[in-house]
């Protein structure tokens, strides 16, 4: 199939950015998004000009380093999916699509669609583990976990730390992502100890960071390749507000 | 004296059959492993090895290259202790290093089952497994603090699978009888790495760890014959710097994507211990490849990365093939005794199940049969549909709806109706930096742990032991034995300048003249290329013939690469086409030394197939009259010289291994 | 937000439980209206209670307000480069998408319902007639267009509920268990849809000719 291409190129977090029209011809159904993106490049390096920078590594949709916003959605239409992992298949030969980075005050563009996220690994430094120095932990099976809490602790874990949450929350907020981790960490007996410092100080470096407030319109879970669920940022809110009445 | 003897007629026997290729030099032994009881060895060690004072640890500076499961928990420990660390990633967050793929799950001798489990057998099922390629010291060690792992791990809030009592459940893993698998759905490898990540951001908040984001090591500072730093690119500027340390960790992870096609991140590369190589680390078994039995097969040329189907799908699924060859029968239109169940046929007692060298060979020949299905012929069925009859589609789905989805996703076919297509791909590196006992490398102050070192693994790593063996050295190994080298730092005195701008200069020379040829290829076609060679002529069966054709091609596609390549842009800020030709460079000289490794090590052992040895069945035949040895490579400018290191074995009597 | 929007809704109920009293007829609904002056009385003075409720709720609908233009620019500033593709919404739910300017046309509706009914300003019986004629002659069907309007205010007011209900259970965390989670929807929906109803039947019933 043939498809049109709209992408943001921007030299550098100091130039003005504006958006590109390319062609890209002979696109099989079976490649997925970044290796039709990859056919793109490797002609614009032979013409000479300056191929189009993104973010990815491990394409298979674990390690949360891919991420664009496609025809106005994070990640494309197709849900439970990261970009990597979107194939062809769902779009049809004539198609025009438009490619945007990421668009955040708090995740500058560095290049093209690659932005900073190291917000999110300042929102983790401010309380996102269990402090538990190597070689201090108890025997594993001395605090039995009642299944449910290790399920829904799990399914909150599986947050891949992409930003999509970010990206498609109209007020810029990365909630999703702050609860996942409190809710992961507050559902099992090893995250109670330092619960209510945690929600605290990772809802503050959120704030602090620039992300917007979130008014629960659900389009971060919408999105959210992993799926984590909207009731984690409840649990957020009840262990801030517990936290913020002491 | 025996093994001396030894050495000196095969190196005869050698310079005879390759001639020029490689010279063979003094054997090299590891020096640091304890004698006595394999079970105290370890005690011994710890107890012998020197101790800081915690006031100097402070002042003491440890650079770790890396941040998947063995960097990032080293990075965290070292933190921990109190040392300066600093830690360096190519990607933008340390969360995102490759370790967050793994799928199925980590092995421990935890015996939580009473199925007959402990850290003997656990320690004998690595050797064996291995292919009596791995060390037993290390082994043994490896066995004995994989229990300390899942209590580390549960104790971050790792949230493992638990049974309805709230204990931890387990299951049995690819080429195991007992249930020693411990697991978080299918995506253990991503709980494992965030313990570790969010332990290493806590040492960040806490002033103990500088982590590197974007940055990318591509030469190590060796002054006064010690590791001393590092030169990295940082990506986002293209500054050039230099970090000088009192020890260099590297955890980078292995080289499986100078097949160009693996089921490696794109970004995986082998340029820092390629580096280190070629500044005096030894390279160990370099030729040891994993070839992984259930990956999603390619669909067209223009593929980009393979992905791995978690083993533990075998614990369910059934492989097969049609009985005829060139049957195009639709799967489900095939009956049931014209299928050839060939794994449950030739290997009654583990069926499925059998190890992953076995499973991915048996594969490819059942295809070179021409019995292969999918395009090109390619590919082998795993089905379930036994699996669901038996357990009901609720209960597949519950075990496997995440690999499913993502089967699906990737190739657009239901698996609960359709059986998946699957083909063995590139997945481990067993080979890597030569290190002893202590995880140090030949050049004193460079440590190597995961699977950037040759490890523990010998020559086929059993499932779910990576990242058993990359938190072992992480959290555990590491911590303690770099504690005995830096207790001597007070003598290391300063870097020579002239050291340091020797390497920034060997950094900026690729820079620019990458950057200068201006040529006609992109680097990505060149790699692709490479990675067509090596699995066409390295891959899962290796010839004389083979790898004699591999290391003509070499060396001219090298040289058309640095007379070819077309890199765009300058070296000022982010240019991913400049990093990726960087790395095809050194995969370029790498590939070579595979293909040395293999063509010298003339016996067939775990991944490394040689048809050439065979037996009557056509399973793999080890010599270890001959090659009981680790192959530890030594890069000289006028070639490869190969360092052996005996291997012993004293507990595990080393037999033929068979899983019929 | 949560808790101004919730003295606001408690408001509203009341309000609306006030409203039905029009089906008891004119006595009964100026009664209740005189009783809102009184209540308290004689201890207190008169419109001592009334006075303080017109207080909370003018500090809450300000509050509220401010919280919400404090949101709107906090999100302003978060997203500072808007995407060139229109963003599709992910999400369903319409209720969630006009929060900000069904906010603004509630905000003009109270101010004429002001005017209307409690001031007389723009009521054809003007503000000296009693409660409930001034009730009546508003919803007449000449002015058709009058009712048409609270209608549509109401609908609004309905989405603002559904939506604002929940996410203020949201906010204060109530909504972490499933089953509750799923209640606390349901009940979202129902009083969003009870105060709907409440608010419209007065003026339809007017409109059509039941209550005169």
């Amino acid at each position: 199939m043939n498809l049109t291409l709209k992408i943001w190129r921007q030299n550098g977090s100091s130039d003005k950015g504006r958006m590109v029209t390319y062609r890209v011809d002979d696109v099989s159904p079976d490649m997925s998004f970044l290796e039709m993106l990859d056919v793109l490049n490797e002609r614009l390096i032979l013409e000479g000009d300056d191929p189009v920078a993104f973010d990815h590594d491990c394409r298979e949709g674990i390690c949360g380093m891919c991420g664009m916003v496609i025809n106005g959605v994070a990640h494309g239409e197709q849900k439970l999916t990261t970009t990597c992992q979107l194939h062809m298949r769902h779009f049809k030969d004539g198609d025009t699509i438009t490619i945007e980075p990421w668009r955040a005050a708090a995740f500058p563009v560095v290049k093209d669609l690659v932005v900073d996220r190291s917000a999110f690994d300042r929102i983790i430094q401010a309380g996102g583990f269990v402090s538990v120095p190597t070689g201090s932990a108890p025997e594993a099976h001395s605090v039995p976990v009642p299944k449910a809490d290790a399920d829904a602790a799990f399914d909150a874990a599986t947050c891949i730390g992409c930003g999509a949450c970010v990206a498609a929350c109209p007020n810029g907020s990365a909630s999703l992502f702050t609860a996942a981790k409190i809710t992961h960490l507050s559902l099992l007996p090893q995250g109670q100890p330092e619960r209510e410092s945690r929600a605290r100080a990772m809802v503050e470096q959120m704030d602090a960071e620039g992300f917007g407030g979130c008014t629960n319109t659900g389009e971060c879970t919408a999105v959210c390749p992993k799926g984590i669920p909207f009731d984690t940022i409840a649990r957020m809110n009840a262990d801030y507000l517990k936290a913020a009445s002491k | 004296m025996k093994f001396r003897r030894r050495a000196q007629q095969q190196q005869e026997e050698e310079t005879v059959s390759l001639p020029g290729m490689y010279r063979v030099g003094e054997p090299i032994q590891d020096t640091k492993a304890p004698d006595g009881p394999i079970e105290d060895r370890w005690d011994t060690r710890r107890f012998q090895a020197k101790l800081v004072n915690p006031v100097n640890k402070r002042k003491l500076t440890v650079i770790v290259v890396g941040t998947g499961l063995a960097g990032g928990s080293a990075a965290a420990t070292l933190g921990e202790l109190g040392y300066k660390v600093k830690s360096f990633c190519y990607q933008d967050s340390p969360r995102r290093a490759h370790s967050i793929a793994a799928q199925g799950g980590i092995n421990a001798a935890k015996n939580y089952r009473g199925d007959g489990d402990s850290i003997y057998r656990l320690f004998y099922d690595t050797v064996k497994g291995g292919d009596y390629r791995a060390r037993e010291s290390n082994v043994y060690r490896l066995a004995q603090v994989s229990v300390n792992i899942i209590d580390q791990a549960v104790a971050q809030g790792v949230p493992f699978a638990r049974e309805y009592g709230g204990l931890l459940d387990t299951r049995s893993f690819g080429g195991t009888q007992v249930s020693r698998t411990f697991y978080a759905r299918g995506q253990t490898g991503q709980q494992l790495l965030l313990g570790a990540y969010q332990a290493l951001e806590r040492q960040v908040a806490a002033g103990n760890v500088e982590v590197f984001t974007r940055h990318e090591m591509l030469e190590l500072i060796v002054s006064g014959g010690r590791a001393r730093g590092v030169v990295v690119r940082d990506m986002v500027t293209g500054e050039i710097e230099t970090h000088l340390a009192d020890a260099v960790v590297l955890a980078s992870g292995g080289y499986g994507n100078v097949f160009y096609l693996s089921t490696n991140a794109k970004g995986c590369n082998t340029t820092a211990i390629w580096r280190a190589h070629k500044k005096g680390a030894y390279f160990g078994n370099p030729c040891y490849t994993q070839i992984h039995p259930t990956c999603i097969p390619q669909s067209g040329d223009h593929q980009s990365k393979l992905t791995l189907m978690s083993e533990s799908l075998r614990n369910d699924g059934r492989v097969w093939v049609p009985k005829r060859k060139g049957d195009n029968r639709a799967p489900g239109d095939i009956p049931e005794d014209e299928r050839d169940y060939y794994l449950e046929r030739i290997y009654p007692a583990f069926g499925n199940l059998v190890p992953r060298d076995i499973a991915s060979r048996a594969a490819k020949n059942v295809c070179d049969e021409g019995r292969g299905v999918g395009p090109g012929g390619l590919g082998v069925y795993l089905d379930f549909a036994d699996a669901i009859r038996r357990m009901g589609r609720e209960a597949v789905e519950k075990k496997y709806g995440n690999l499913f989805e993502m089967y699906e996703r990737i190739t657009g076919e239901n698996p609960y109706e359709v059986p998946m297509r699957i083909y063995p791909a590139v997945h481990y590196t067993m080979g890597g930096l030569w290190v002893d006992y202590d995880l140090q490398s030949t050049i004193p102050g460079l440590f190597v742990i995961g699977e950037a070192n040759f490890s523990d693994h010998g020559a086929n790593r059993l499932g779910a032991s990576a990242l058993m063996q990359g938190l072992a050295d992480g959290y555990f190994v590491l911590p303690t034995t770099i504690g005995d080298y830096l207790a001597g730092a007070t003598s290391f005195g300063p870097v020579e300048e002239d050291d340091v701008a020797e390497a920034r200069k060997a950094v900026q020379d690729k820079i620019d003249k990458l950057l200068s040829v201006n040529g006609n290829r992109t680097a990505d076609s060149f790699h692709r290329e490479l990675g067509r060679i090596m699995w066409d002529y390295c891959g899962m069966e290796r010839t004389e013939e083979s790898l004699r054709k591999a290391l003509e091609r070499i060396p001219e596609l090298r040289e058309e690469f640095w007379n070819n390549v077309k890199v765009p842009g300058d070296a000022e800020g982010l240019n991913q086409a400049l990093e990726r030709a960087g790395r095809v460079a050194d995969f370029f000289e790498l590939a070579e030394l595979m293909c040395i490794d293999a063509l010298h090590r003339t016996e067939s052992c775990g991944g490394h197939f040689r048809a050439e040895s065979q037996d009557a069945d056509g399973e793999a035949l080890r010599d270890d009259e001959n090659f009981a040895y680790v192959a530890a490579w030594e890069w000289t400018p006028e070639g490869p010289v190969l360092h052996k290191e005996e291997l012993n074995y004293e507990y595990v009597k080393m037999t033929q291994r068979s899983y019929k | 937000m949560a808790v101004t929007g919730a003295v606001l809704v408690l408001f509203l109920i009341a309000h609306m439980l006030g409203n039905l009293k029009i089906f008891l007829g004119a006595d009964s609904f100026n009664h209740y209206a005189e009783w809102l002056r009184t209540v308290g009385s004689p201890a207190l003075p008169n419109r001592t209670v009334l006075t303080i409720t017109e207080i909370v709720l003018v500090v809450c609908v300000v509050l509220h307000m401010w919280a919400a233009v404090s949101l709107a620019r906090r999100a302003a500033k978060a997203r500072p480069v808007k995407y060139a593709a229109k963003r599709k919404s992910q999400a369903n739910g319409y209720a969630t998408h006009t929060m900000r300017y069904g906010g603004v046309i509630i905000v003009l509706f109270v101010i004429w319902h002001l005017l209307d009914m409690t001031f007389g300003t723009v009521n054809p019986e003007g503000g000296d007639a009693t409660p409930y004629a001034r009730m009546i002659a508003g919803f007449q069907p000449d002015r058709w267009w009058v009712a048409l309007f609270y209608l549509v205010a109401m609908v609004m007011v309905g989405f603002h509920l559904r939506h604002g209900l929940w996410s203020a259970f949201q906010t204060l965390g109530l909504t972490r268990r499933p089953r509750v989670r799923s209640t606390l929807q349901t009940t979202a929906v129902a009083v969003s849809a009870v105060l709907v109803i409440g608010f419209v039947s007065a003026p339809v019933c007017i409109l059509i000719g039941v209550v005169k």
